[in-house]
């Protein structure tokens, strides 16, 4: 399968990372491109990186500039060298055939005493919170990456009808709780300040430590959600 | 030993773990690598090797077994049975020795090592503390009254003790402790043309106060606001120690090791990886001037300064092997 090919520029981030960014843009076939070179840098094992790091529509690589520079020529950066060997790099294929996307069902419980932004945000949507719901579990989401938090999904996108701006002042937020921010939605795996609108609660653990992935989702994976009731959640 | 009193925040640090960011898990690790090293280097351990993270007020420790440690980063004018000891020297304690942190002479951190190392389970490859997660280091928290941390070490050290009390090792290393200085070099971040040309001026030559609002995440400043030329809002990508991002507000947050591992705040600038000990070691109140360099410049200082830590690790291996 042809690979479709994204513009992209290499920037440093500091003196022992780089982003390679393929346009500010919240796209699904952007992410792909971003996943599919995720995978294929974190198998090439090249000397002197650290890690890399997928985000929506760019990818960062950290590197060890000390160990880099043993090799390098003389008047040239670890920047200089890493940035060109990752050029070299964009030009090839990934060599991976096609995603490997897991579906991932979600049990959530879309109760008001669980969720304290969803009759509001219904209200303001001029929509029940039935409708709501049904909005909400009517897609299957893509995660696009994790961050803010450990194993803290960022997914999308939600129907144009429940999109809502994100709050002015983070308020905090319960485990497991499910918001829209914008067009994503996502779900806070730890207790924290959040200005995510909260329409929901998911029993299942997002991060367990003792296992080897300790998040239970990763970027490129899709989700779909599903409403229990407040019997189910408690007892699930 | 044992904490037999709690510090504010104390923890479990290391290099930090990598690897793992994808998955949305901050790095953590010491605050200030630097010393980090030092520390581990005056005892001949790797110097990435777990050491605890002290702030003041700090934890009091007790020995509970003979030992041979190191302090290095901020001066909390440290003692043990009540009498001071020097920074940057390895210390021969004996059992039931404690040893306690007075006032913050200098620096934000301190660093305890231990010859051998603290015996903690790594988690997904480190020892650091990550307490989003809960998990790493000590029990995934902060240090508390009662702790036990055992050593790696099974050497014993009481032939090192002629008497009852503790001992100072005769030497010391040059740590070029430069927590004295205020300047702080950094790299142009992505976003930093969309500073207007007054603003970068302001970001160059004025001075800029870390506020109350400083801790293993990140630094506040109180700045004047700093202008900022339209452009298109960023999705979240990801961000490092020491990038500095501008906030709505035009203030300034400089991220520290527990930062996020994404964000979507315009990246004016990095504080480059050699001064992140210097930034480590700064306290609310403190003032900071940057200034610019390029990524050579900032290269060329991490190398010096880890081919240092290097050669002071070398020769304090060779000067320990007299004595252990």
């Amino acid at each position: 399968m042809k690979e479709p090919r994204f513009p992209y520029h290499i920037f440093p981030l500091g003196d022992s990372a780089l982003t390679i960014d393929f346009g500010n843009r919240m796209d699904e076939a952007i992410n792909r491109q971003v996943i599919a070179r995720f995978h294929q840098l974190r198998h090439q094992q090249l000397p002197g990186l650290v890690e890399v790091v997928p985000a929506f529509s760019s990818l960062a690589v950290y590197y060890d500039p000390v160990f880099i520079r043993k090799w390098v020529k003389e008047g040239q950066t670890a920047f200089d060298y890493v940035s060109t060997l990752l050029l070299e790099l964009l030009r090839t294929e990934t060599g991976i055939e096609e995603e490997q996307s897991r579906l991932v069902r979600l049990p959530v419980c879309y109760d008001p005493s669980l969720a304290p932004d969803l009759e509001e945000m219904a209200k303001a949507k001029v929509l029940s919170v039935e409708q709501l719901t049904t909005l909400h579990t009517g897609r299957v989401y893509r995660v696009y990456m994790l961050g803010f938090l450990p194993g803290f999904a960022y997914m999308g996108e939600v129907d144009e009808q429940i999109m809502a701006p994100r709050k002015q002042q983070p308020h905090p937020v319960r485990p497991g709780s499910v918001g829209i921010a914008g067009r994503q939605t996502g779900i806070y795996p730890f207790a924290s300040p959040g200005g995510w609108n909260i329409i929901g609660r998911t029993p299942v653990q997002l991060f367990n430590r003792n296992r080897a992935l300790p998040t239970l989702l990763q970027a490129g994976d899709r989700v779909q959600f599903y409403a229990i009731d407040k019997y189910e959640f408690a007892h699930y | 030993m044992r904490i037999i009193k709690a510090g504010i925040q104390d923890s479990v640090q290391d290099r930090g773990r990598y690897g793992y960011q994808h998955l949305g898990i901050n790095p953590s690790g010491a605050m200030d690598q630097y010393a980090m090293q030092l520390a581990n280097a005056l005892l001949g351990n790797e110097t990435d090797e777990a050491v605890i993270e002290l702030h003041f007020p700090a934890s009091v420790i007790l020995f509970t077994q003979p030992a041979l440690i190191a302090l290095a980063g901020a001066d909390l004018s440290p003692s043990i049975n009540g009498e001071p000891v020097p920074l940057y020297q390895c210390i021969v304690v004996n059992k039931n020795d404690a040893l306690q942190f007075h006032r913050p002479v200098s620096g934000a951190r301190a660093y305890l090592a231990v010859h051998g190392g603290f015996s903690i389970e790594s988690w997904l490859e480190s020892k650091s503390t990550n307490l989003k997660a809960g998990a790493g280091g000590y029990r995934g928290r902060s240090l508390q009254k009662g702790d036990e941390i055992e050593l790696n070490s099974k050497k014993d050290y009481s032939s090192l003790l002629p008497g009852k009390n503790f001992r100072v090792l005769p030497w010391t290393i040059d740590h070029s402790a430069d927590t004295g200085t205020r300047e702080i070099f950094v790299l142009p971040g992505n976003e930093w043309d969309r500073l207007t040309a007054e603003a970068k001026q302001q970001f160059t030559t004025t001075p800029f106060l870390i506020t109350k609002l400083a801790d293993r995440m990140g630094y506040r400043l109180g700045n004047e606001p700093l202008a900022m030329l339209p452009g298109e809002e960023l999705i979240s990508s990801a961000v490092s120690f020491g990038t500095i991002q501008l906030l709505p507000d035009g203030k300034l947050i400089i991220l520290m090791a527990d930062h996020q591992t994404a964000g979507g705040y315009p990246r004016v600038a990095h504080v480059i990886t050699a001064h992140h000990s210097r930034l480590a070691q700064k306290r609310s109140g403190e003032a900071l001037y940057f200034r610019l360099t390029d990524q050579a410049g900032a290269e060329d200082l991490l190398q010096k300064q880890q081919q240092h830590v290097r050669q002071l690790q070398h020769a304090c291996l060779f000067k320990l092997q007299q004595y252990v």
